[in-house]
């Protein structure tokens, strides 16, 4: 017999039956809610992503929810409450927690190769135009523009030596 | 320039024109910017709340962003200023509705904003009518430039421009535009379409943005990824693969409609045109309703005798904070939709 979800009145694909106390309780739930209960893993999501949820959650609960930026003086388990940072040291004080977590919003991004302040000084700047255009590069490679790809080489080898 | 003036028309971006105006209705553009050596603001004290807003207050009038400049300084502003902002999309509801120091500097025509003290130390941004991102996009750099010049920005080597929150670390740029899909969410295909923007990494929000629901017929668009991309290539993925879909899915959905169904596209379009122009009492969601049909009416040709402009302009100043400001009272519901029913008769005529 078809079930509709539990939860949602979607289709559902998970059925489970529990005994609680002598209790037989049964659950029919869709893929997504059946995944938010964490009774099941999204079968579409690439396992490094599930592997890295399951780091977090169990590094946040025990040494890194600890940890505190001596700045500002939040702390992990602060931020992961709120969302919010409460300094520009955050980024290096939660760092290791806090860069899987940047990557996986920044579709795997987790370096700048954008506008930079004039302030922020040269060798800021020149770091800069040699992460943009080895990502150029890495572009021009993917798409088979081999020439674009070597005119972008040896604009990197310029800028890393000048 | 005073508050005041504010009232009895849209602003530059609502105009009604601009690059595919038929299904954009508007262009925007942010920055999330904030000082170096300072804390974000959730973490600051009371104290540092206020210089902070004094301080950034100075250097952004100071920075000449535009030849005219208008400040307002939200914790003072009466509520229905603060709600008129909002309606204008030149605040955020959050930023409206906070209560440490904060302000917002607005220049003339309104084609661009910074607010102090939002999420961030500086929201700066730029707003155009259509599609309209690469001019946006020159605009909202040279104003960034402008502040540099007088601010140290927080910035890390690897993160670039550091935020309160990380999903805006990076570029700290946020495109969005503001679209409108009537024919897509009357063929039922508009779910398709939001989940194509889902795989490609938009966001989809309503109409005054983070925390409003996407309901009637207008949807904002923006990107999610702020990082390992440039300010140019956000901007140009946006407008050459994203923005485009949804463009042609709208004039797609429209052109079948007007072959199979022509009659009930001129039956609803007339139908909501008549009613605006014999309604005596309406509120705000049923203004918005038929106006979009009217909208899609006067896209399609169906409606000849009304232009995009009024209508663009009747869905701003039919909102609540605009009827109360014109008419210079704070009126009930009830009142409200009286006066909102005999404003938009004045304005379009009763047929």
């Amino acid at each position: 017999m078809k079930r509709d979800c539990d939860k949602c009145g979607k289709p559902a694909t998970v059925h489970l039956t529990e005994i609680a106390d002598g209790q037989k309780i049964e659950k029919h739930l869709c893929e997504d809610c059946a995944a938010s209960e964490g009774i099941t893993v999204k079968a579409n999501l690439p396992i490094s992503q599930l592997l890295e949820d399951f780091i977090l959650q169990t590094a946040s609960r025990e040494e890194m929810a600890d940890l505190e930026c001596d700045v500002c003086g939040l702390t992990f388990a602060q931020f992961r409450e709120r969302g919010i940072l409460g300094c520009p040291n955050d980024y290096d004080a939660f760092e290791p927690v806090l860069r899987p977590m940047i990557e996986r919003a920044q579709e795997g991004a987790g370096e700048h190769i954008g506008k930079v302040p004039r302030r922020a000084g040269t060798s800021q700047k020149r770091q800069n135009a040699i992460l943009r255009l080895r990502a150029q590069l890495k572009a021009a490679i993917a798409s088979e523009h081999y020439e674009k790809a070597a005119e972008l080489r040896d604009r990197i080898q310029e800028v890393e030596a000048s | 320039m005073k508050l005041a003036d504010l009232t009895h028309s849209a602003g530059e971006w609502l105009r009604g024109v601009g690059p595919m105006h038929d299904v954009v209705i508007s262009s925007r553009i942010r920055l999330a910017r904030n000082l170096a050596g300072v804390p974000f603001l959730s973490q600051c004290s009371e104290d540092q709340q206020r210089d902070l807003a004094g301080r950034l207050r100075e250097e952004v009038l100071a920075a000449k962003i535009a030849r005219e400049v208008l400040y307002v300084d939200i914790g003072a502003a009466r509520e229905l200023d603060r709600q008129l902002l909002v309606e204008r999309h030149l605040i955020s509801r959050q930023h409206a509705g906070a209560s440490h120091p904060r302000g917002v500097a607005v220049s003339s025509h309104e084609t661009s904003a910074i607010m102090i003290n939002e999420e961030d130390h500086l929201r700066i941004q730029v707003l155009r009518s259509g599609l309209d991102l690469r001019e946006a996009v020159d605009e909202i750099t040279r104003m960034d430039d402008l502040l540099e010049c007088r601010l140290d920005y927080a910035f890390h080597s690897r993160y670039g421009y550091l935020t309160a929150c990380p999903t805006n670390v990076g570029t700290g740029l946020r495109v969005s535009v503001m679209l409108h899909l009537p024919a897509l969410k009357m063929t039922g295909e508009i779910e398709k379409a939001f989940r194509a923007a889902h795989d490609m990494r938009l966001a989809i929000r309503g109409l005054f943005g983070e925390g409003t629901e996407a309901s009637g017929d207008f949807f904002q668009v923006s990107n999610q990824t702020t990082l390992g991309k440039t300010e140019e290539q956000i901007v140009e993925e946006f407008l050459g693969e994203m923005v485009p879909h949804f463009i042609e899915y709208e004039r797609r959905a429209r052109a079948s409609l007007m072959k199979r169904r022509p009659v009930a596209v001129d039956d609803k379009a007339h139908r909501s045109l008549a009613l605006l122009r014999s309604a005596h009492l309406i509120s705000s969601d049923e203004t918005m309703y038929l106006l979009s049909l009217v909208r899609l009416g006067v896209n399609v040709q169906r409606i000849d005798d009304v232009d995009l402009k009024t209508i663009n302009e009747l869905f701003l100043l039919t909102q609540p904070a605009h009827l109360q400001r014109m008419l210079q009272n704070e009126l009930s519901p009830e009142a409200r939709a009286e006066a909102r029913a005999t404003y938009i008769r004045q304005r379009l005529g009763s047929g």
